[in-house]
């Protein structure tokens, strides 16, 4: 008989605890994935205008941040005047990088990082590369076009 | 007419005669302090406790008007400071309280440091002591970006980035504070609710623990007095001296505060919280982003780290880095466990030394290289 109490005891600990751990996840699971914001689906742009020529020669540093989706970005003007088109997101810690005429390279003031006009980390804490991208000027209306990929 | 006194007494008697409360208050008159050389270091904790109540009623004072979200924010905070009357005041007393009750939490744990008042029994008041401290550092960084401008969204930016690189959690941890993959209104959101609920909530239940076992065990006696006589050691008694004290410590400390708040409403030099600029999430940071003085020290050495470390990235080493030096230094009273046999190890008062060197010197570095 004692044995068959001890069976029941262990029986009923195992349902209680079973029963306390299942409480607790069907109250964790929700607020676990509560906490995680909703992925808001990207419009799918694959081209963005980055702003006129006129007001890249106009901006101070010669670079203007713009926005790709919901990403920034950087448009140099070059001293050769080519324009070339980055990510502006530093790979160290997420600022924005700026571009530095004086010194020739990307900078960012967040941590003193610097990458050269390919996008290449030289210096300071980034630890990769700025992703470049694609940017194309259209002489007719004066828009400089930036993609991201090779194929736009 | 019955005088004031005799009115008085009867109210503690009627109150005594239903829920027995002179067992507390002679509990508290047999309580005493330790009297000696460091005995400045005990007032510390009661003024981190002061800072903490003008932090909460400022704060509900500033939640009349502030709205947070990426639109309403930053104007309400302007709204504050130029429309409301005595706004400008209100924000000013919080802000320096802010800053002054961080200040008064390290110095009250570098105290209880350095007189290795975290020795058994009072293992428990460390822990709870190191957990307030990451709460109040945890508020100072949330209300930091409320106000949303330039200088709040970089500094959140780069203080959220870090959390991004923690190995494994990172990506979560992440999302989990910014409420978006960027910094965003969904960001203030979430910190509003960090700042004015769950922390409050949080620390005001850590803090009970704290002064519970603070009153339970009394203070720790100076190390010196181990090998004394019970004739050579000098005590006041907790009620009323100490508590007067105290309170003359507060109000002092109120003074103090009442005469920054008026004349340096927007701070003093490198420490200052004007409202500048608009957040703008597509703008390049201004030259001299910085965060408060309490990160620098970290800010600082991240500068330092090259981008990689043997093959690792710079900044998951110096994450991993500060992240084991907080466990050991939280952990500190279950390593330290010398004083039993009598015999003094040098080595922690060093260890706390070299950490104490290590944050002045990168803080100081910190406002000079720039
Ligand atoms: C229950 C307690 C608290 C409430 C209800 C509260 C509420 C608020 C509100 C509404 C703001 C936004 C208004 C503004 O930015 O001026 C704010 C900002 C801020 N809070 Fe608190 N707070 C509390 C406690 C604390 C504590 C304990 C700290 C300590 C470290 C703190 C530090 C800050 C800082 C640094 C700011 C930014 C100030 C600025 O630049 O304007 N708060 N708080
Ligand atoms: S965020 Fe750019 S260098 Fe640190």
């Amino acid at each position: 008989m004692q044995n068959d109490t001890l069976k029941r005891r262990s029986f009923l600990n195992y349902l209680l605890g079973g029963g306390v751990i299942a409480v607790l996840a069907a109250i964790g699971f929700p607020i676990y994935k509560y906490l995680k914001p909703p992925k808001i689906p990207e419009a799918a742009e694959s081209q963005v205008t980055a702003g006129t020529l006129a007001e890249l020669q106009a901006a101070e540093g010669r670079y203007k941040i713009f926005r790709f989706g919901r990403k920034p970005g950087i448009v140099v003007l070059m001293p050769n005047n080519e324009i070339r088109a980055f990510s502006a997101s530093c790979t160290h810690l997420d600022c924005i990088v700026q571009y530095r005429p004086d010194l020739n390279v990307l900078w960012c003031p967040c941590h003193n990082g610097k990458y050269d006009l390919t996008g290449r980390n030289i210096s300071g804490p980034p630890p990769r590369p700025l992703e470049q991208w694609v940017a194309h000027y259209d002489k007719a209306s004066d828009n400089i076009f930036v993609s991201k990929g090779e194929g736009a | 007419m019955p005088s004031i006194k005799s009115v008085g007494l009867r109210l503690f008697d009627w109150v005594d005669d239903r829920v027995q409360i002179k067992a507390l208050v002679d509990y508290m008159a047999h309580k005493s302090v330790p009297r000696h050389d460091h005995e400045i270091w005990y007032y510390f904790g009661g003024l981190s406790l002061f800072f903490f109540i003008i932090q909460v009623c400022s704060g509900i004072l500033l939640l009349l008007y502030y709205r947070p979200g990426a639109d309403s924010a930053y104007e309400s905070v302007q709204f504050i400071i130029s429309k409301v009357q005595f706004g400008w005041l209100i924000r000013a007393i919080h802000s320096w309280s802010a800053n002054l009750m961080i200040l008064a939490v390290v110095i009250h744990m570098f105290s209880v440091f350095f007189t290795r008042a975290y020795r058994k029994p009072r293992e428990i008041t460390w822990l709870t002591g190191m957990g307030l401290l990451g709460l109040v550092l945890f508020f100072g960084f949330s209300g930091y970006l409320l106000p949303w401008n330039e200088l709040a969204f970089f500094a959140t930016k780069v203080g959220t980035g870090m959390a991004g690189v923690v190995p494994l959690a990172g990506g979560f941890l992440m999302k989990l504070l910014r409420g978006s993959d960027e910094v965003t209104g969904a960001t203030i959101t979430r910190f509003f609710g960090f700042h004015v609920a769950v922390l409050p909530a949080l620390f005001t239940a850590v803090l009970t623990v704290h002064l519970l076992l603070v009153q339970r065990q009394g203070m720790s006696e100076p190390e010196s007095w181990e090998s004394r006589p019970e004739s050579q050691k000098r005590r006041m008694p907790f009620f009323p001296n100490f508590l007067l004290r105290d309170l003359l410590v507060w109000l002092i400390a109120l003074n103090v505060l009442a005469i920054l708040a008026v004349f340096f409403p927007y701070g003093i030099g490198p420490l200052h919280w004007d409202l500048g600029l608009k957040a703008d999430p597509f703008s390049s940071p201004p030259a001299h982003i910085r965060p408060e003085w309490y990160f620098m020290f970290m800010f600082q050495s991240l500068k330092f780290l090259p981008a990689k470390i043997l093959l690792v990235d710079g900044e998951v080493v110096g994450i991993i880095g500060f992240g084991l030096a907080g466990v050991f230094w939280t952990l500190i009273p279950f390593f330290d466990r010398t004083t039993e046999k009598g015999r003094r190890k040098r080595l922690y008062a060093y260890t706390g030394l070299v950490a104490v060197m290590f944050v002045l010197v990168m803080t100081f570095l910190g406002y000079i290289l720039d």
